[in-house]
Formats: C-alpha cells, sequence, structure tokens
C-alpha cells in the first residue's frame, strides 16, 4: 500500500484498515479538500479583483463583508438566480457537459496534489503522468463550450483555446521530464522526497537547466490555464468573452471556479515539483503531528506566492497576438525544454546527480584541504 | 493489509463524480430559484446586437489543425519519454547512464529534425501566406 491518507491516519491511531474506515477517510478528506479547494476558488477571485484594484490604485470590492471579503458569496447568490440560457441553436447535450469536464478534470487533478507528507489523497506511482493526463479535460471542456454553442464568438475562442492549450502542453510535459529524470520516479512523494527544506535543495536550483525549466513551465502553465497575457480564449476586447459567451449564471460560475482551482492546481505542482514541496526547513515539527501541520503551512504558503505572482503578471503584461503566442510555443520554449531535457541527462551523468551547490562545497572543501 | 489495491484510486473516482455532482446540484437547486422567460430573441446566439447570420460551424482556419499534427508527434514523444526518464536516474547508478542518455540523444535529434524541417517549410508561423519577401528571395521567385 502506497503512503497516503488513509495509511497516516491509521497510523496515528494504530489500527488495522477496515473498508468502512478506508471509505470514512477518505470521504471526509475529500469533503474537506473539496471545499477547502471551493473557498480558494472564490477567495481567488477576491483576491484578483482586490490585487487588480490595488495595482491600478482603485478601493475594489469593498461593501460586502469586512473589506468586500464575502463578495464571492454574493456574487455567487447572483449567479444561481440567473435566468439559465441555452442558445436555441446550441447542441445542448455538449452544451452542459462543457463545465462538467472543466470541473471534474480540475477536481480529479486534486487526488495526486501532496498537501503534506499525510495528506495526499493518494500517491500514484504514474503521479505526474495521471496529472497531465486529467488536466487536458480541461482543454476538452474549452473546446466543447466553444463548439457547442454555435455562437461565432464561442467558436472562434473555443478554437483557440483548444490550439493554445495542446501546444503549450509541449513545453509542460517536457519541463516536467526533467524533474523526473533527476527523482528518477513519477509518483509525487518520490519526486519531493529529493528536495529537501532549504531553498539551495530545492530542484529548481539544482542545475543551470531545472533553473531554466522551472521558468518555462510556469510560463507555459499560465498559458495552459489561460491566464493573462494568454488569455486568448477569452479575450474580452476581442471576443466578447470567448467560449463562454453564451454560459450565464451558474454554467459560467463553475468555468470561472474551474479556472481558479486550476490555476492553484498549476502552482501547487511548481510548488512540488521545483520548489521542495511540502518540505520544512530546520526540521520544525518533524514527525509529530505538528510536524503535519507545519508541512501544510510550508505548502500553502509558497503556493499561494506563486498565485500572487500570476495575478500580478495578468495585471502587468498586455495580452499577444495568436502569432506571438504560437512563435513563443513551437519557436522558443519547445526547443529550450529539449535542450534542457539533454543537458540535464547529461548533468546528471556526468556529476552524478549532484546539485550545483553539492559540487560547489565539495570543490570548495577540496581547495581548502589541500590549502592547509 | 487495506481491502484490494483498487481502493488507491477511490480518491481519483470521487472527485470526478463530485466535479459532476456539483454542477448537477447547483443546477438543479438553482432551478427552484431563478426565472424562466425564453424568447426567441434571448435564444439566439450573441452577436453584440445584431441578427446572427448563419451557423457558427464552419470551415476553419487549416492552420489549426496543423498546429493540432505538431502537437501530437510532441505528446507521443512525452508519452514515450516518461518511462525512459523514470528508469535514468537507476540506470546512472549502475554505470549504465551514458547508454541511455545516448539513446535519448538518439531519440530526441529525431525530434530535432523534425522541428526543424517544420520550422524550415514555415509551418510554424502562423500566417504562412502573407509573409513579406525579402529582396533576395522575391528575385528568386522571378526568375
Amino acid at each position: 500500500m502506497n503512503d497516503n491518507i488513509v495509511s497516516y491516519v491509521l497510523s496515528l491511531f494504530d489500527t488495522a484498515p477496515t473498508p468502512l474506515l478506508v471509505f470514512l477517510i477518505f470521504g471526509v478528506a475529500i469533503f474537506i479538500l473539496v471545499n477547502v479547494m471551493a473557498l480558494i476558488g472564490g477567495l481567488g477571485t477576491y483576491a484578483e479583483r482586490k490585487i487588480s484594484a490595488d495595482i491600478q490604485m482603485r478601493q475594489g470590492p469593498n461593501r460586502v463583508g469586512p473589506y468586500g471579503i464575502l463578495q464571492f458569496l454574493a456574487d455567487g447568490v447572483k449567479m444561481i438566480t440567473k435566468e439559465d440560457i441555452i442558445p436555441s441553436e446550441s447542441n445542448k447535450f455538449l452544451f452542459t457537459i462543457a463545465p462538467i469536464l472543466c470541473l471534474s478534470g480540475v477536481l480529479a487533478t486534486l487526488a495526486v496534489i501532496p498537501i503534506s507528507s499525510g495528506f495526499i489523497l493518494t500517491d500514484l506511482n504514474v503521479g505526474v503522468f495521471y496529472l497531465l493526463g486529467v488536466s487536458s479535460l480541461v482543454g476538452v471542456g474549452i473546446f466543447l463550450g466553444g463548439y457547442a454553442s454555435n455562437s461565432k464568438w464561442s467558436m472562434l475562442g473555443g478554437m483557440r483555446g483548444a490550439s493554445q492549450i495542446i501546444s503549450y502542453e509541449v513545453p509542460v510535459t517536457i519541463s516536467i521530464l526533467t524533474i523526473v529524470l533527476l527523482a528518477g520516479s513519477l509518483s509525487f512523494k518520490e519526486l519531493i522526497s529529493g528536495q529537501g527544506g532549504y531553498p539551495w535543495t530545492w530542484y529548481v536550483f539544482h542545475n543551470p537547466f531545472t533553473f531554466v525549466s522551472f521558468f518555462i513551465y510556469f510560463v507555459s502553465a499560465l498559458a495552459e490555464t489561460n491566464r493573462a497575457p494568454f488569455d486568448l480564449p477569452e479575450a474580452e476586447s476581442e471576443l466578447v468573452s470567448g467560449y463562454h459567451t453564451e454560459y450565464s449564471g451558474m454554467r459560467f460560475g463553475f468555468f470561472a471556479l474551474a479556472e481558479y482551482i486550476e490555476v492553484f492546481v498549476v502552482c501547487g505542482v511548481a510548488v512540488a515539483l521545483f520548489l521542495g514541496g511540502y518540505k520544512v526547513p530546520f526540521g520544525l515539527g518533524g514527525d509529530t503531528i505538528f510536524g503535519q501541520f507545519f508541512q501544510i503551512g510550508s505548502f500553502f504558503t509558497k503556493t499561494f506566492l506563486l498565485y500572487y505572482v500570476v495575478i500580478w503578471v495578468r495585471w502587468t503584461l498586455p495580452r499577444l497576438r495568436v502569432d506571438q503566442l504560437m512563435s513563443i510555443c513551437w519557436k522558443y520554449l519547445t526547443p529550450i525544454a529539449l535542450f534542457n531535457l539533454v543537458g540535464t541527462a547529461t548533468w546528471i551523468w556526468l556529476f552524478e546527480n549532484k546539485s550545483m551547490v553539492e559540487l560547489l562545497m565539495s570543490a570548495l572543501s577540496g581547495s581548502g584541504s589541500t590549502g592547509h | 493489509m487495506l481491502t484490494t489495491n483498487m481502493d488507491i484510486y477511490i480518491p481519483v473516482v470521487a472527485l470526478s463524480a463530485i466535479g459532476v455532482l456539483m454542477v448537477a446540484g447547483a443546477l438543479i437547486v438553482g432551478h427552484f430559484l431563478r426565472p424562466k422567460n425564453p424568447n426567441k430573441l434571448k435564444n439566439q446566439p450573441y452577436e453584440c446586437g445584431e441578427d446572427p447570420v448563419g451557423s457558427a460551424w464552419a470551415n476553419f482556419n487549416i492552420r489549426f489543425y496543423v498546429v493540432a499534427l505538431i502537437f501530437i508527434i510532441f505528446d507521443v514523444e512525452g508519452a514515450l519519454m516518461f518511462p525512459v526518464a523514470a528508469v535514468f536516474k537507476k540506470f546512472n547508478e549502475v554505470g549504465a547512464g551514458g547508454v541511455v542518455l545516448l539513446s535519448i540523444l538518439v531519440f530526441i535529434a529525431v525530434l530535432v529534425q523534425g522541428i526543424v524541417y517544420c520550422w524550415k517549410k514555415g509551418d510554424l508561423d502562423w500566417v504562412k501566406s502573407f509573409k513579406v519577401p525579402d529582396s533576395e528571395s522575391a528575385h528568386e521567385v522571378k526568375e
């Protein structure tokens, strides 16, 4: 049995697993995780508006609740009481399942996100591969949403979305492969166990190639989640609102929720692969239950910092054109990512999987000992 | 031991199902709260107030399909590289890293050849036909 939330909780109470207990623990853990993610999705919309207001020297939402923090609840109430319009010429079946595909795809990726060494729903041995596969469902959902609406704006947005998401999947895959080379495994816990709590033991600083890989992953992940400056599928100044032009009320709400959770997921994956994941410096908390809280804190702190950067980028950079988007992906990111892959493989072969800092330290101590 | 080995997939199934149930649940709850006054104009596709002309399901720019074709090659490449990447470290530890590295290099060299070919053919440029020829190539076309 792999290490996951069930085996961790059972080891805490020193109990033998029964089917009932397994289902109970999974049920509670999934309930907590989905609620936290819905909250993060909701607060994501609030944070986006508040940060954008801050950047543009405005107030932002400030009426509902203290500092307007309940704004997302008010939005939810408004969306659920909106009339549900399905265009008469659309394909009703595809129109209905498009938001479901988006949300299911995003939620299913949460199963392998390592929040702490104990709190990981399931540590699949093909974790990263599973994540890449399942998150592609979002692209299908976006394309279907655009296609099924039978509106020209939606169709353009859906086509752009499909081509953008599949194109940027290539640099994402290849950047992740560099980390898989270093760790020699696809499971998230194995990937994190090769890293430590201190920044110089993270994979991002392992060698120059992974350092570049991190930025390629981050830029491509922005494009995969349709965030600005890559928000061409929903470019509001060109395509009204792209693939979800015809969606109203809660159906639109689920597209938005899926997008905000996906941003969190890609930030979490970036943290797990490149920035040390849930590892805590100084061994805070150790193996006790408090250690789990420190680990959760470490993971969420890094993830929210990246989340902030994502929002910050959105309100800083202007949108790209379609041809620029495609040439960035195919002429810059993909060749550089391939070069990184080869470079990392060569580095591992030459230096026996030692990181830059380890090499530097051994070189320093070597020269120091000869000096004395 | 736990019941079966399959139970590590419970969260996968459960989370996907929650995705379906959340949308269905919100739409069913909303059914009792929201107004429902459809009319012919409201159900038209939105085109900024104009009457929509024709269907949106028309022929589409061929560029998108070319991108999809290039993508499939690289996606299969990624899928084939994952097993190699996962065992590279173990091979390196027993001293067989050079062989695996060589096979990775050969594999990627073939792919790079492909991307260079696409690049030379101009298939990576979005607006292929409207490229302004520089003086030299324009001269060649005349001859």
